[in-house]
């Protein structure tokens, strides 16, 4: 079965690539794409009317697979965190998982299993049976490892397997009792604060782990000014450091916490306007490697609460591509970057397959109007919950087709 | 001192009359922070009256007959619970109280399923306490009666500001150009949050004193100045209130020792000559003793409002509760 997908922007970020062209799909795999392409006679031909192409978004941090969110979102890969009801700290949980998404013939799901023993950050997991049983990285999620011997052996440890290892930069001992950001609006609504200078020393000692151990680290979620700057100074002292961000922290300061509203409630906490600005001028300098929804489906009665006890947490699979592009409209961060951090790097960081447009690549794909103006919706969420501060939001940039190999799994408006 | 001696000019800020001819324009008091000086001042009058009532041998009036009140305490307490029962009770309510501490979430309720209960109870007021901070708020979404925050967390604490500016202005004659020391533990203190937004929106000049530790980052965007040491911040002082040292909120190593706490942050004899000659010394309650104030200051009776402030607490929260229900009983709000 060929299809042919016509009159598209193709953008491939990891060649830096963008055209206007055709791409062919073969029995599931691209077969071919340029501007100079011949549609074969028995071809599916699909208009896309000028609309980008580009490799499907792989989203390095969801705690659900929540399929027919992703697929909306524009994604053909989820990496699923450990922190599910039955842990993912075996191999038999991670065999389960694969085998379940390769059943169901939906987005790909590739978990990422715990790093320590029922992530306590004692006793190191079970790193080469599970990544024999393909777990593609290493995380206690957003517990960091805190014990620096642990962490060092860990290292060590998962370095002889090749595995990746992502740490959550947030000190242990700082972050005690803290549920903001510590700063002028915590202490107005009086929450006890988490200081950005948390996310520094843990991201300070694991780069100098690193380095002892010449064992590359990924740091989840940067969310302050100071965070950027110590991987700035890590990486251009040479360390293997890389790092994420999520949308939100892009997008809002710690003011949207304001009436105690507990979907600005994430963890790390939105900080201020000073962060946000500098975490969108990391990722426009590539010290921000990688864009990720954090997609956190939580039920009203975990966030119906005060928000001392409410859960963090936002759902992001569906604004994760709008709110990526809000900086590439702004004139902050060019396109090719942002789809860059949602396609290639992090399959290029975990070993995952897509994330380039290649022959022979599995056809995972997106297709997207990168200038159409929409309204977040929440009632219209596919997602198994609506927790999300965007709603109402005016954005920019839709999808319009998501093609899991070669099948299109997701076709909107 | 009765309401027509003060001086209006006192009041800069409030001359302005509000377009919707309302001076208390709000349906709950949940904090101080989005009151306006018109309505302090109209909290603060009202209760003037009920100082001269609370007086009197016939305190009561049977103004809110009729009317339910709840107090829903889900901290402990026992001065401010007492304060709003007997002030419900002396305009008439019917009062009930609950003081649960924690034993409702234990049970698993949410706070949301809580207020849906009271509400099909139809009360007229709810006068509520919680330890999380915008607890309070969070209920009054779901209530369809007036709610009173009596302390949420570390965020407001709101009738205590309005008596701690009642027994000031009784005292003093005015708010403004006061210049009025918080000292102590700010950090965890809606007590100090509150009476930093009441008397910056008066126009009186606060100073915070405390250690370090027990200040929260960035206070000194909330418009007050800052300061360390007792001697240098007590210069020039009017009023000193003293805040309660929260031990049971102590988490972690935020002070040595409360002998070392007495020694350079306590109220003394000593560091109260750095104050003006005629200063008023001020604490919410309850006191300890030796921590953060010298015995012989509390009890001095020419200094000390301590007990005052008592008494300005039945009849700021009576006039909360007037004020609030007032549309109930058909008067006009202003």
């Amino acid at each position: 079965m060929i299809s042919a997908f016509t009159n598209a922007r193709l953008i491939d970020p990891a060649s830096g690539l963008d055209t206007k062209g055709t791409l062919i799909v073969n029995n599931g795999k691209i077969a071919d794409f340029g501007p100079d392409i011949e549609v074969p006679d028995d071809a599916t031909v699909t208009d896309c009317k000028g609309r980008v192409l580009c490799p499907g978004l792989i989203d390095m941090r969801a705690h659900s697979v929540d399929a027919d969110a992703a697929l909306a979102g524009g994604i053909t890969t989820v990496i699923l965190q450990p922190d599910q009801t039955t842990m993912i700290d075996s191999d038999p949980v991670v065999e389960r998982i694969r085998r379940r998404a390769e059943d169901t013939h939906t987005v790909n799901v590739y978990p990422m299993g715990a790093a320590t023993r029922g992530m306590e950050g004692k006793e190191l997991a079970e790193i080469g049976q599970m990544k024999a049983s393909g777990a593609v990285a290493f995380t206690d999620c957003r517990k960091p490892v805190s014990d620096s011997q642990v962490m060092r052996r860990l290292m060590e440890y998962a370095s002889y397997f090749g595995a990746v290892i992502v740490q959550f930069p947030q000190d242990k001992g700082l972050a005690n009792g803290g549920i903001a950001h510590e700063g002028e609006i915590a202490t107005r609504l009086g929450f006890a604060g988490i200081p950005a200078m948390a996310e520094v020393i843990q991201i300070e000692r694991d780069a100098r782990l690193s380095e002892m151990t010449g064992t590359p680290i990924h740091f989840a979620l940067i969310s302050s000014r100071e965070g950027v700057e110590a991987i700035r100074a890590a990486k251009a002292r040479g360390v293997k450091v890389t790092c994420s961000t999520a949308p939100h922290y892009l997008h809002l300061n710690d003011n949207a916490m304001e009436g105690y509203r507990t979907f600005a409630k994430v963890s790390p906490p939105l900080r201020s306007e000073e962060d946000r600005l500098a975490l969108i001028a990391g990722l426009a300098d590539g010290t921000i490697d990688t864009l990720v929804s954090d997609h956190d489906p939580k039920s009203e009665d975990v966030k119906r609460l005060p928000f001392g006890q409410a859960a963090a947490g936002i759902v992001g699979f569906e604004t994760l591509l709008a709110l990526a592009l809000a900086p590439v409209h702004a004139g902050k961060v060019d396109l090719v970057t942002t789809l860059k951090a949602l396609t290639a790097t992090p399959a290029d960081l975990l070993g995952v397959p897509g994330g380039k447009l290649e022959a022979g690549a599995p056809a995972d794909l997106v297709i997207f109007d990168p200038d159409k103006p929409w309204r977040i919706d929440r009632e219209a969420f596919r997602a198994s919950a609506r927790n999300t501060p965007f709603d109402t939001l005016p954005v920019q940039g839709q999808v319009w087709q998501t093609i899991v190999g070669g099948k299109t799994l997701f076709s909107g408006e | 001192m009765s309401t027509q001696q003060t001086d209006k000019s006192s009041y800069p800020r409030a001359e302005v009359s509000p377009p919707s001819g309302q001076l208390f324009p709000h349906k709950h008091l949940l904090g101080i922070w989005n009151l306006d000086p018109t309505a302090i001042k109209h909290v603060l009058d009202v209760a003037d009256h009920y100082v001269e009532q609370n007086r009197q041998r016939q305190k009561s009036s049977p103004k809110c007959a009729g009317l339910t009140q709840i107090n829903l305490f889900f901290e402990n307490s026992t001065r401010t619970l007492m304060s709003f029962e007997i002030a419900g009770k002396r305009l008439g309510m019917e009062v009930t109280s609950m003081s649960t501490g924690t034993s409702s979430i234990k049970k698993g309720e949410t706070l949301l399923d809580t207020a849906a209960t009271l509400n099909a109870m139809h009360p007229d007021v709810l006068v509520m306490r919680h330890a999380d901070s915008g607890a309070v708020k969070l209920l009054s979404e779901k209530m369809d009666c007036a709610v009173i925050n009596a302390g949420d967390g570390r965020a407001e604490h709101p009738t205590q500001a309005l008596l701690d500016a009642l027994t000031i202005r009784r005292r003093k004659g005015k708010l403004h150009g006061q210049t009025i020391v918080i000292s102590g533990d700010v950090a965890h203190s809606r007590v100090a949050r509150s009476n930093i937004y009441l008397l910056n929106a008066m126009g009186a000049r606060v100073r915070l004193v405390a250690p370090p530790t027990l200040l929260p980052k960035d206070v000194d965007r909330l418009g007050v100045e800052v300061s360390h040491r007792m001697d240098e911040g007590l210069e020039g002082a009017d009023v000193v209130m003293m805040l309660r040292l929260q031990q049971e909120r102590m988490q972690g190593a935020f002070l040595p020792s409360l002998r070392e706490y007495y020694r350079f942050w306590g109220l003394t004899r000593d560091t109260l000559k750095y104050a003006k000659e005629d200063v008023l010394v001020m604490h919410p309650g309850p006191m300890n003793r030796g921590v953060e104030i010298a015995s012989d200051v509390a009890d001095d009776l020419d200094r000390s409002a301590i007990e005052e402030q008592v008494e300005m607490g039945v009849a700021v929260r009576m006039a909360c509760l007037d004020i609030l229900t007032r549309g109930l009983r058909g008067e006009d709000a202003a």
